[in-house]
Formats: C-alpha cells, structure tokens, sequence
C-alpha cells in the first residue's frame, strides 16, 4: 500500500458534536418563543427581530472581514443567537435605528473585542440590552400592549406588571394571562409556557443542564417570599423566564462544572429579586446575570467539579 | 490676606505630614540593594531589549552583580565594551564572550526525507514527538510544527514554509535557549557564532545505523568515520552512529565538509562576508528553488532592510568560487539534483529568507 | 436499574461488527518479530540468539526487574536475529525475529482441549506460575499480571472482579471468548481467587451482550461465589476504577491503587491466560485478536500467536480496503494508530481497526466555548478544557494541582467536544510531564 497512513493520538472516533448544532439547538429552542411574540406583537414583532438578527449577523460578518481579518463565522449560528436574543429583550415598538446601535454593541463590544466566540467575559445580547436601556431609558422601558398586530411605533404602550409591582400596585394580570404571555413587556419574555418547552426541548438534546435555570426559579422563589412578593408574579414576569433558561445557559459566560453552575444560578435569582425590590429599575434580570457573568472565572477557579474518588467509600 | 494665610499654613500642615508619612514609609520598607546594581546598570546600553535573556538592563545587572563570575552574561548590545566595564565595575575577571546562536541541526525537507505517514494531531512537536516517531522513516528529525517559533521571545526563528524546517535569524537570535528546550527532538544546539558567522557543524542528530538512516533521509549522517579521519584537530568524534563537530576544537577549517558523501555537514558563510543575514540552511541548495520559481516572484524586491538587500548582491560574485565547488563535488555522486541546481544558491537561499509570507500565501 | 459507574461517560455507536464471528485460528506466518516490551515497565532481556532453535513456548527473554514479564516464542523455528525494529509508534525498540519452521511446541504444554478442573497448585505457586508464564493484562495496559496478584502488605484483597466489559466499540475479542471458553474462563476466575486468597469473585458484563452473560450465568451455577454482573452500556466502563466503581460502589481515591477498595481487577483475555498457564502449562503467545472496520470485507476474530504481522492478520479478514486512511491496534477510542502495517500483534492487541479515510480525519480545531460538555462526560471529573489549555501553555504546576494525574486517557472529552479540540492530546502530553516532574521530586527527596 502505498498511501500513507494518518496518525494521531486517540481518541480516533468522534460524537459528531458541533458548535454549529449547539447554537442551533438553541435557537430550535426558541422557536416557540418567537411565534408566541408574533402572535401578541404582530409586525411590531417582526421587524425588531428581523432587524436585531440581520445586523447581528452584518456586524459580526463586517468585523471579522474587515476589522479582524479572520475566517468568517457567522455560519455557526452564534451571531444570530445573539440577535435574537436581543431581539427578545426589547420591547416591539423600538425604533430601527436603536436596534442597529445595540446590535453593534452586542456584536462589536460583547463579543468581538474580546476575541470572539468562545471568548467573551459577558453575555453579548445582555450587553447590547443593558447599553440601550440605559441610553434609551424611555424607549426601552415603554412596552406596547399585546394583541396590536399591525401597529410598530404607534403601538399603545402601559406599565408592565412588574413595574406596577414596583409602584406598589397589582400586577394588573391574573397568573393564567402571565403565564401563556398575554402581558406587555419584551418580545421574547411575556410566554412562560413558550420558553419552559424550549427549556424542555434543550434538556432532552442535552444542549444544557438543568442546574443553572432552576437554581435562578430556586432561589429567585424564596428571596420573593422572604422580601415579601408574590413568588409567583416575579417568576413569571420581566424576563426572568427568560433570562433564566436561555440568557444565564449561555456557555460562554456561565461556569464549567455542575457545582459552580448552582451557585452562579443561585446569586442570579438572589440579585435579581433585590434588584426588583430595592433598586431604581423595575427589572432586574439583566443586570444579575452579567455582574455574576464578571464572576465565572472565579467560581471556575474555585469551584471544582466533583471529582472521582473524592468521597471514598470504603468499608 | 487671613485667608491667605489660613490656606498657606493648612496646606504646609497637610504637606508637612505628609511627608512624615512618607519618610516613615520609607524607612520601614526600605529593601536593601547593592548599590552596585545601579553602577552595573548605569554602563549599560539600557535598551531594555531582553538579549540578554533577562527582564531588562535592571534584571541584568542584578544577575552580573549576583553571579559569581561573568561566564555565559553578555550583553549582545553593549558587546565586549560594555563587559568590560561591568567587570570593571565588578572587580571581577572579564571573561571573553563567545557570542552564541541557536543551530538547527536537521535537513530534512519534504525532498530529502519522504514522509512515510501523515500527523494529524495537535498543532505541536511536544504533542506529536508524543504520539510518534514522526511522519517520515527518520524518528530523531525535525517534526517541523513550529514549537521552536511559539518559544522564540525575539522572532529570531522561522518556519520555512518550503522545506518546512525552522530557520534562526542570527541576528536576532540571543542564544537565550528557549528553542533548544522547546525541541522534544533535542535538534537545535547553542553553538559558537564564529569568526565573521562561520560556522561548521553537522546537521543531523539521527542516531540510527548508517544504512537505516541513509534509506529515511539522503542527508543523513550515517557515521561512515570519513569526517573523523579527515580532521586535522581532533574535532570530530562519532558516537551512537552520529558525528559532531566540538566546538571547542574546531577551526573551522571547512576540511570535513568537501568528504561527507551525504551533505550532512553544513558550511555556513564561508568566504568570509562582513555581514550576512542568515542561515543555517544556506549551503543546501536543494529544495525551495523549485517550488519557488514557478510562481514568477523569486526574487525580493520587496525587502524592508536596506542592508540585508545588499547582502544577496554581493553575495552572487562570490559564490562559484567558494562555497558550491566542493559542495557540488561532494553530492555528486549522492544527488545529482543538487548538482544542477547549485548555482542558483543565493536566489533560493534568499527567497526562502525573506519571502516568506508571499510563499506561504503562493502555494 | 442496572448498575454502572457514577460519574460521566459517554455513548458512542458501538459498531460490532464482528460480533457472532467464531475464532478463527490463524495460519502460521513465515516469520515472526516478537518485540521485548510487550508490557509496562522494562523491556524482557533477550536469552536467545541468532541461530539458535526455539519451539512455541520456549523462553526467549526474561523479564529485567520488578515490574517486566518473560516472554515466549510463539513459533518454533530458528532465530533469525535480535535486533531493534521499530515498534507500533515507529521508536527502534529491541525485538527477537523468529523464521518459523513447522509447528513445535514445548513438550510440558498440555495441547489436549481437555477441560482441566482441579486446581492443585497454592496460592504462592499460582502467583510464580503466572509470572514465569509471561501473562500481562490482556485488556490493553498490559500491566504484569502477577504484580496484581500479590497486593502490597498493608492491603487486603476481598474481591476479584473479571472485566469483561469491552466497552471499546468495534471489539469483540473478549466477548466471543467468553461465548467459546466459558468453563475454562470460569477455572481461571477460581484460579484467581486462589492466587490471592479470595472468596468472592464479579464478573462484569455490559448489557449489550445477552448472550454471553446468559451462559456465563449458566455455566456459573457451578461456582456459587462467582457471580455474574450485567452492566448498562457506558464507556469508558472498562476502566479499572469506573468498573470497581460500577460492581462494588467503591471509588479508589485520587493516587491510591485500586487494590485499597479491596478489588482485584484482571481482564477476562487474562483469565483464560491464567486457566492455560496454571492448568496447561502454556506460556501466553497467542490471543484473540479482532480484524474489524466499517471497510473490511470480513470482520472477524483471530487467534493469532504473538509476533505475526498485522498484515497477514488484515489479508485474512479481507485484505486493506481501498480507501483506508487509519489503522488503529487496539479500540477506536483508546487504540493507537500506527504509522505502517508492518508492525505486529503483541500480547495487549485486542484488535485491529481500519478507518475509512475520511473517518480518520479530524475536523478543524476551534475556539472553546466553554460548553463544560468535557466536564460533564469526564469520568474522572476533571476539567479537561482547563487542563488543556494549562498544559498547551507548559503551566505544569497548575496541571498537577489540578490533577492532571488522575486522569485515565479513556477519550471521552475529545470525543464529545463540539469545537473539535484536541483536549486529551495535550493532557496526554501533560501527564508525561507532570509525571516526570513527580517523579524526579521523589527522586531528590529520596537522595536528601
């Protein structure tokens, strides 16, 4: 035989696992989600996520050609995952034009300054989020009401419940309502039913672990009875479904290992009922994750995985 | 005026404390130095370029200061001058430096060495060396993915994208060392600049009998004693079936490298030149001619250094004379390719110097 | 629920395609190259030389120090030099070639198919008989098989569990053994047991072979203190702690010998090689050896004596398919690939694998992203994405401290991990140097 042999250490098979089919995964996952927020937004609904994705996927292709001048890799998914996701944390009727600009923040300084996929401290989408509602105070914190379908910029607007929760009022919204998504409040957040089968659909093609999402409902349940709230209510609104099941799950800016993954959920749930309670914004979910986003390399430096052999059973 | 007054002396109050404070700071941290850190330091060049292989003029001094004599310390800057008035400074012996440079001590391009198997692993010769002898019938060669370049700190060593060796640039090699602890084949050695660059040495490290080696590489050493008897100062010694050339008893003068039959002995920059840029790789003609020509851009106008332009130039007048005669002689009878292509030397040589990258990107 | 180990694993497609295939005995080939370090530890130093006549289980080298196990010619014929050859990784190792005449074994080797029950020798002579007879561990590590059996004072032995797991996918080595030489596997099980004075025997089965755990549960009817353990399928359940783990729920701690949970662990290859060195007086210099890939024309299962060539054992399954790109000794998970085909079957060879080319081919490197798929598959758990990247920056000291150690190269995360990276070559490459490290501060505290 005269054709050579390749040779490398083992092992020589593979499980065929990619970072394309993850980040797909996700998305999949997030489907339900997506028709849900068309269904209570209509076109205010399209045109944000639609905007949010495809510049998502520019910058991200514009920067790594131009800017980086390396392989483009906006086929794995992970630019329109970001997208999305921060389409989801929007409200329907935002301007184009903000889009666009927390898109390039997510893009440009959540992700590509720092190297890229793989390397970025903070979670991008939450970046791009938190940078416009904190410049855009007033647009991003004005919700239209559902069931506006044809409207975008014109559509009404009210308080979301867990503003009104802030104010001292009733959510204005029976569980049941809150719990399918007929509420006002970003496009991706308002279903609970929507994104709990996406969290199921993840965990049975083990795109994440259960350990992170539930810690964040854990937690996040008992600091609202301690602090007084309706369980409930905080569970269901203001993103924390959302954020719990697929912002927090990001891989990138969450721990390694199952031990640190409980913790990090832990602090989420904790930080984002104070916040809720004791803070100037209604919302707090955005802001829990990426200040525990700046402590994953040091609950992966101290947290270590259970190993094999640790508790020895002898005897 | 009272407010004047008021500012001046609360101002004077504040500073006079703190500087209590800062004198007392001073005075309980206070780190003993010798102060002849700071005289070694003054008659440096202080260029801070790390040549020395420590961190800075300042690390320097405090190793000359520390060290017990000034053997294997040199600042490649300040050269002999310099040492002299560390020594000076010192009190101590001034030991003459013997500038050192990095030698890659393997032939074995694509053309002299088939592979015989591919690598499909890790980007790294530690990894590599790990899983096997490599991919060619010669276990001890180069492996050829680069870990020599990742520890070079000066970008003084180079992939050669055509023979796929690594190439030192002695000028900015330091002999700091790195890549000789890096190599998990143990390939490249610290070797004696020489006189004007000159250098000889055996490049190949493949301890396997004569004709096993022969069969795995065509520039093999295979310890056929030729070399050995031809020394006139007892420089050459043979062992586990591989030559070297000691560089204590070599006088460089070049009688080894006319009767090798394999080319395995390199003669680097003989006739003398004033400077030369580079390499090891020099006086083997064999391989990036032809992969270079084809692609119509041999030669290198595009050179940044105006000096290492000049080099090839003055170079070609000199070099049917010297050093491709008894080169050609010599590999005659082993590879007739050699022969042939020969007189193109400097070309080939100096575009796998500075063409890199347009190669790299070509093929 | 079926038992099985607790941490990680992972599940990949287990391709057997020689399952149900009979052991075929092999031709004699025309010559054989047995190399001297078949085992772990020292090479065996040779007692033949050139010219000399050897017939099959003559002693032609004897092991060198503590941890070394004598080998045999596995032909009879002349020895036609004592050389170095290159080895399955392509190093010049030393190595005795055998031109084979005819088929002459030593006369004290029982050759009769007899079923021999009785054990009769003690627990010291069993030990002695195993180390004279060359056995080493059969399933891959090839660990001296009668350093096992004496376990350092300060341990006591209470259980010998017979792995017979073969989680490697495409093996079936041991699994068709077991269906052929189910009674004879059996008495090398109570040999054991003797050897270290034991009565409890587990003999673990994955679940992805019934038929197999049916008659070995028959056949053990006779043997009340050895029982039979189905399994749930999960690699790397071949591993001597995850297997210690699965039968006994014990865990070995981090650096101590399996032996302190009291197991003793033997494949059961080595077993049947304890049955024919106690009761038969025969050497180990052959074994079954599986001849399988998706390519090959006949996957099948070989008894092959040791020192035949890998080609020959290729030629009779079906010769090499066109397109192969990768021949691995051993199991795609763990086996080595080796460079030629020149190389050949050694005492640990299970099996050999050829790989479609674009099979063998690993897919581009990306960044990690940091999925903790590794962490969650490891069996160890460790974080193999850390260790890489410690190891791929030499920061040995946080390798160690992290306990690069422990890990046991079954594969798991660079199997898993969707950025394709080449997590256990650079922990491989870790271990060694830690190793080395360990093992030279032991050294100089030793001196001081």
């Amino acid at each position: 035989m005269d054709k050579k042999l390749i040779v490398s250490l083992s092992p020589h098979i593979h499980s065929g696992n990619t970072v394309k089919g993850a980040m797909y995964g996700v998305l999949i996952a997030l489907i339900p989600a997506l028709l849900t927020s068309l269904f209570f937004f209509g076109l205010g609904a399209f045109i944000v996520i639609v905007t949010a994705v495809l510049s998502c996927v520019l910058f991200e292709f514009l920067i790594q050609k131009f800017l980086l001048k390396q392989k483009t890799t906006i086929c794995d998914g992970s630019a329109v995952l970001t997208g999305l996701l921060l389409a989801f944390n929007l409200p329907s009727n935002l301007p184009i034009w903000i889009i666009i600009i927390g898109s390039l923040v997510a893009i440009g300084i959540g992700k590509m300054s720092f190297g890229g996929l793989g390397n970025n401290i903070f979670n991008p989408a939450l970046v791009g989020r938190v940078f416009l509602l904190i410049s855009f105070p007033t647009a991003m914190t004005s919700w239209p009401l559902p069931g506006q379908w044809s409207s975008y910029l014109d559509a009404t607007t009210g308080a979301t419940p867990l503003a009104l929760i802030a104010a001292g009022q009733e959510a204005g919204y029976s569980p049941m309502d809150m719990f399918f998504g007929s509420m006002n409040g970003s496009l991706g957040e308002v279903s609970a039913i929507a994104l709990l089968l996406g969290f199921a659909y993840m965990l049975i093609r083990k795109i994440i672990t259960w350990h992170i999402p539930v810690a964040i409902f854990v937690v996040a349940a008992l600091m609202s009875l301690i602090c007084g709230l309706n369980p409930i209510e905080q569970l269901f609104s203001g993103g924390l479904m959302l954020g719990a099941i697929f912002m927090a799950t990001d891989y990138v800016s969450s721990p390694m290992n199952k031990r640190g993954m409980i913790i990090y959920g832990a602090f989420i749930g904790a930080l984002t009922i104070l916040i809720r309670k004791f803070g100037a914004y209604p919302e707090g979910m955005s802001f829990a994750i990426l200040i525990m986003n700046a402590f994953t390399p040091l609950i992966n430096t101290y947290v270590k995985p259970k190993r094999f052999g640790e508790v020895v059973k002898n005897g | 005026m009272n407010l004047i007054l008021i500012a001046l002396i609360t101002l004077g109050v504040i500073g006079a404390i703190g500087a209590v404070i800062l004198y007392l700071v001073a005075q309980k941290f206070y780190v003993y130095e010798d102060p002849r850190i700071a005289q070694v330091d003054e008659v440096l060049p202080q260029a801070n370029c790390g040549g020395c292989g420590y961190p800075g003029c300042k690390g320097f001094a405090d190793a000359c200061v520390k060290a017990t004599t000034l053997e294997g310390l040199n600042c490649p800057v300040g050269g002999a001058e310099v040492m002299a008035q560390v020594a000076s400074v010192l009190g101590q012996e001034v030991v003459a430096a013997d500038p050192k440079v990095a030698v890659v001590r393997c032939q074995g391009s694509c053309e002299v060495r088939p592979s015989t198997s591919q690598y499909d692993g890790a980007k790294s010769c530690a990894v590599a060396a790990n899983t096997f002898s490599g991919e060619t019938g010669c276990s001890f060669g180069c492996i050829g993915l680069g870990d020599c370049v990742v520890s070079c700190e000066f970008d003084a060593i180079h992939m050669n994208p055509v023979t796929g060796l690594p190439e030192v640039d002695d000028e900015k090699c330091t002999a700091c060392g790195a890549c000789v602890k890096a190599c998990p084949k143990f390939i490249i050695e610290l070797r004696k600049k020489g006189k004007s660059n000159r250098r000889i040495y055996v490049s190949c490290v493949n301890k396997d009998k004569g004709g096993v080696a022969r069969k795995a590489c065509t520039k093999a050493c295979i310890a056929c004693t030729k070399c050995q008897k031809e020394c006139p100062f007892d420089a050459i010694t043979i062992e586990n079936n591989i030559a070297y050339i000691d560089n204590d008893k070599c006088k460089s003068c070049r009688k080894c490298e006319p009767v090798c039959p394999t080319g395995a002995i390199v003669a680097l920059n003989f006739p003398p030149r004033k400077e030369k840029p580079v390499v090891n790789q020099a006086p083997k003609p064999v391989t990036p001619k032809p992969d270079v020509t084809p692609d119509g851009k041999p030669q290198a106008p595009a050179e940044p250094k105006a000096p290492e332009t000049a080099a090839p130039a003055a170079e070609k007048p000199q070099t049917p004379e010297q050093p491709a005669k008894p080169e050609t002689e010599n590999t005659k009878d082993i590879n007739e390719t050699v022969k042939a292509e020969t007189p193109k030397q400097p070309e080939a040589v100096q575009t796998s110097l500075f063409k890199e990258e347009e190669i790299g990107v070509s093929r | 629920m079926l038992k099985t180990f607790f941490l990680g694993g992972i599940h990949p497609a287990e391709n057997k395609l020689s399952a149900q295939k009979k052991v075929e005995t092999l031709d004699l080939p025309k010559q054989v190259i047995i190399p001297l370090g078949q085992h772990i530890g020292a090479p065996a130093q040779a007692v033949v030389k050139k010219g000399d006549k050897v017939k099959a289980g003559t002693l032609i080298a004897q092991a060198s120090g503590f941890v070394s196990a004598n080998i045999h010619s596995s032909v009879s014929g002349t020895v036609a030099k004592v050389d170095v050859i290159a080895d399955s990784a392509g190093n010049l190792k030393p190595a005795v070639v055998i031109d084979v005449e005819g088929d002459e074994w030593e006369e004290a080797i029982d050759r009769s198919a007899d079923l021999k029950k009785e054990i009769t020798l003690d627990s010291k002579a069993i030990v002695d008989k195993v180390k004279e007879c060359g056995i080493v561990g059969l399933g891959g590590a090839t660990f001296p098989t009668h350093i096992k059996l004496m376990p350092p004072p300060n341990t006591k032995a209470e259980v010998i569990i017979i792995n017979a797991v073969e989680c490697e996918p495409y093996l079936t080595s041991d699994h068709q053994l077991m269906l052929e030489k189910a009674d004879e596997i059996l008495v090398g099980v109570k040999i054991l047991m003797k050897s270290v004075n034991v009565n409890k025997a587990i003999i673990g089965i994955e679940n992805n072979k019934p038929d197999a755990i049916k008659l070995m549960t028959e056949k053990a009817k006779d043997y009340p203190e050895i029982t039979i353990q189905p399994l749930k399928v999960k690699y790397p359940q071949g591993g001597e702690k995850q297997l210690i783990d699965a039968c006994i729920s014990r865990q070995v701690a981090s650096g101590a010998l399996p032996i302190s949970t009291g197991a003793v662990v033997q494949n059961v290859g080595t077993a049947f090689a304890v049955y024919e060195a106690v009761q038969k007086n025969k050497p180990l210099f052959e074994r079954v050896v599986t001849v399988t890939g998706k390519a090959v024309a006949k996957p099948s299962n070989f008894l092959a004596r040791v020192g035949t060539p890998m080609s020959v054992l290729i030629e009779a399954a079906g010769g090499i398919p066109e397109d192969t790109g990768k021949i691995i000794s051993g199991g795609p998970m763990m086996g080595k690939a080796m460079p030629t085909v020149n190389t050949v079957v050694v005492k640990g060879c299970s099996g050999i694998l050829l790989m479609k080319d674009f099979e063998s081919r690993r897919k581009e490197m990306t960044d990690c992203i940091r999925c903790s798929k590794c962490v969650n598959v490891c069996p160890m758990g460790l974080t193999p994405s850390y260790l890489m990247r410690v190891c791929e920056l030499s920061m040995w000291d946080k390798a160690e401290t992290d306990r690069v150690m422990d890990c046991i190269e079954c594969g798991s995360c660079s199997f898993t991990c969707p950025a394709n990276r080449t997590l256990l070559d650079y922990i491989r490459l870790g271990k060694g140097k830690v190793g080395g490290i360990i093992r030279a501060r032991a050294a100089s505290t030793a001196t001081k």
